[in-house]
């Protein structure tokens, strides 16, 4: 993959290309079939989601997407690719149906973030939210995630806690939008762009913070230019990703989705508390300080090795 | 009430004609006084007197509306006298995307607050019984939840699973800490699945919203409580409400986000005044030690 030069701003407007595939192109090129189910069994079937159970390489698997449209009718159906609470709920649900049958998951994240309305507020967006982290971290099957495009705050991470997280190479991922974070920490949205490379928002930002874990190369110029090809990069990685996931037991598997997120987070602490940091899957040490006034700086960014991104990248 | 009122007058106007102490009082309270001695509830506009709504646990008495309080005020009012052992004190912040200015908005709560960052963990009892409690201090950056905050919950979580203790969480959040980007994102799911660990151990998690509680911190482990207790009056969401009603373009009700208004969509368990809130947990706890025997 050659080395992309696009600035942070620049991959905002490329993804947003009207052109740019969506989840529902997407399907249809990966997958052998697909059969879409609907509705959280509880309130309604949100469009902003898609879900179901697909085939590829002759196994079964699970399908969850964030669905963007390619114009304003489209997105009209789909609410922007913002879901509700029970857009997240039908994903939990099929995402527990996928543990109940041992089937791989895959998710695609493409939003801008979560729904913020009345509607949403009523029915409890934040639980649903709360409710697919706490889920997703315990489920008893392997967990792929993709961010296709926009990775929008915690709307964009109640699909992303997996085993394996990929970005395309032009996606990004961040804590709000650029526009939101100017106007909250500068009172002044108009510096959407500025903001944007402050962010460190692009797929090799996240990749050495250690939150991505692989970049999924698109064609040239974008995805749009050739969703076929580009759509190739990512059905060699999902191979990749359940070759290496499918081998793990399940033990394996939950312990380093824990470790995957429990080491991020940078800060400094004295080394009395390293020592209990290093001793947390041991045995409990007792809170005597042995080094004093030694400072060091725990600055968890390293990458978890999936053994994936030579291969891909 | 008048009375009350003119009490406080006339104790202040006599304090004031003592001499020694005026000279003392001039000097560093003449500015603070004019700040401090009223508080008007910003969800009533009712206003009192500083010193009888500190006397009254800062609840407003016209419409009961819970105010902010510090962590340090919280713990006295919830934890045994002498209990508390705190956790993880000494983890400080740094400032990972290199975010100008941002060492110096830490540095300036670090002054105003007295505390090293947005929330203080510990092990305590409360009424005998043990537990471990996390209190979050909305007036530390309105604490919101960066990698320190994120790690002294997620370390809280997996002490008390070790230890086999219940959690008692006091949460206040403006939500992600944004100047530390996706970093801070990420201790969402970081701390939901520290919840889901304790949970799986079969241990007892008790959330109390407190105002104001919203984002990422409603949106992770502020909601994953076995029971969820909010403070009267306080507000809980998950989008902000300028935000919404810029997306709708109409003004939103006065008590949408409100603790009532979670309880009545079935979000909140109970919702429990501060007075009571002490006792309420430690019957709570009760009800969930081990090794319960019918006494027949």
């Amino acid at each position: 993959m050659a080395e992309n030069t696009l600035t942070a701003w620049e991959r905002m407007e490329l993804i947003r290309h009207k052109g740019r595939p969506t989840v529902r192109d997407y399907i249809p090129m990966i997958f052998d079939e697909f059969y879409e189910m609907h509705g959280d069994r509880a309130f309604g079937d949100d469009a902003a989601i898609v879900g179901g159970i697909a085939r590829v390489h002759g196994i079964s698997v699970t399908v969850i997407g964030q669905v963007k449209g390619h114009d304003l009718e489209e997105n009209k159906k789909t609410n922007f690719s913002c879901p509700h609470p029970e857009g997240y709920r039908k994903a939990l649900r099929l995402a527990k149906q996928a543990e109940k049958f041992h089937r791989p998951i895959i998710c695609f994240i493409d939003t801008p973030g979560a729904f913020c309305g009345v509607a949403a507020e009523e029915r409890g967006q934040g639980e649903a939210i709360a409710r697919n982290l706490y889920e997703f971290s315990r489920l008893k099957t392997p967990v792929i995630s993709i961010v296709l495009g926009e990775g929008g705050s915690g709307g964009a991470l109640a699909l992303g806690v997996c085993d394996i997280l990929a970005m395309m190479e032009n996606a990004v991922y961040s804590v709000i939008s650029p526009r939101g974070f100017a106007s909250l920490l500068w009172k002044d949205a108009s510096r959407e762009k500025e903001a944007a490379e402050q962010m460190h928002m692009r797929a090799e930002d996240l990749l050495a913070y250690g939150v991505c874990d692989t970049i999924i190369p698109e064609s040239a110029g974008g995805a749009h230019t050739n969703p076929q090809l580009t759509a190739g990069y990512i059905a060699d990685f999902i191979l990749d990703a359940l070759k290496n996931l499918t081998q793990k037991s399940v033990a394996n598997l939950l312990e380093a989705r824990y470790n995957k997120f429990r080491k991020i987070g940078v800060f400094e602490e004295s080394c009395q508390n390293a020592q209990e940091e290093n001793a947390l899957d041991g045995s409990l040490m007792d809170n005597v300080p042995q080094m004093e006034d030694l400072h060091q700086t725990d600055a968890f960014v390293s990458t978890e090795d999936t053994g994936l991104s030579d291969k891909v990248l | 009430m008048l009375e009350d009122i003119w009490k406080v007058v006339r104790s202040r106007l006599d304090y004031d004609s003592k001499d020694e102490e005026k000279e003392k009082r001039e000097e560093d309270s003449r500015a603070k006084i004019p700040k401090n001695l009223l508080f008007k509830c910003p969800r009533c506009g009712n206003v009192i007197f500083m010193e009888e709504f500190s006397a009254g646990l800062k609840v407003c008495p016209n419409c009961s509306y819970h105010a902010r309080i510090s962590c340090r005020e919280r713990l006295d009012l919830t934890v045994d006298r002498g209990s508390f052992s705190e956790y993880d004190a000494d983890l400080t912040t740094v400032n990972p995307l290199d975010f100008p200015g941002y060492e110096d908005k830490v540095a300036d709560a670090q002054a105003k607050t007295g505390l090293q960052e947005a929330v203080i963990t510990g092990e305590c009892t409360i009424r005998t019984r043990k537990c471990v409690i996390i209190i979050m201090d909305s007036r530390f950056m309105m604490a919101s939840m960066g990698s320190v905050v994120g790690e002294k919950i997620t370390r809280a979580f997996e002490k008390a699973t070790e230890k086999r203790l219940p959690v008692v969480a006091f949460t206040a959040s403006g939500g992600a800490r944004m100047q530390e980007g996706i970093i801070s994102l990420m201790q969402m799911a970081k701390t939901s699945a520290a919840v889901a660990k304790h949970s799986d151990a079969g241990l007892l998690y008790i959330t109390v919203l407190t105002d104001p509680t919203t984002g990422g911190v409603t949106a992770s482990f502020a909601s994953l409580g076995d029971i969820i207790i909010a403070e009267p009056k306080v507000l809980i969401g998950f989008a902000g409400r300028r935000v919404i009603e810029g997306t709708i373009r109409q003004r939103l009700p006065d008590d949408f986000q409100s603790a009532e208004f979670l309880l009545e969509h079935g979000f909140v368990d109970m919702i429990v005044s501060r007075v009571n809130m002490r006792k309420t947990i430690s019957k709570l706890l009760k009800a969930h030690l081990p090794d319960q025997k019918l006494d027949v």
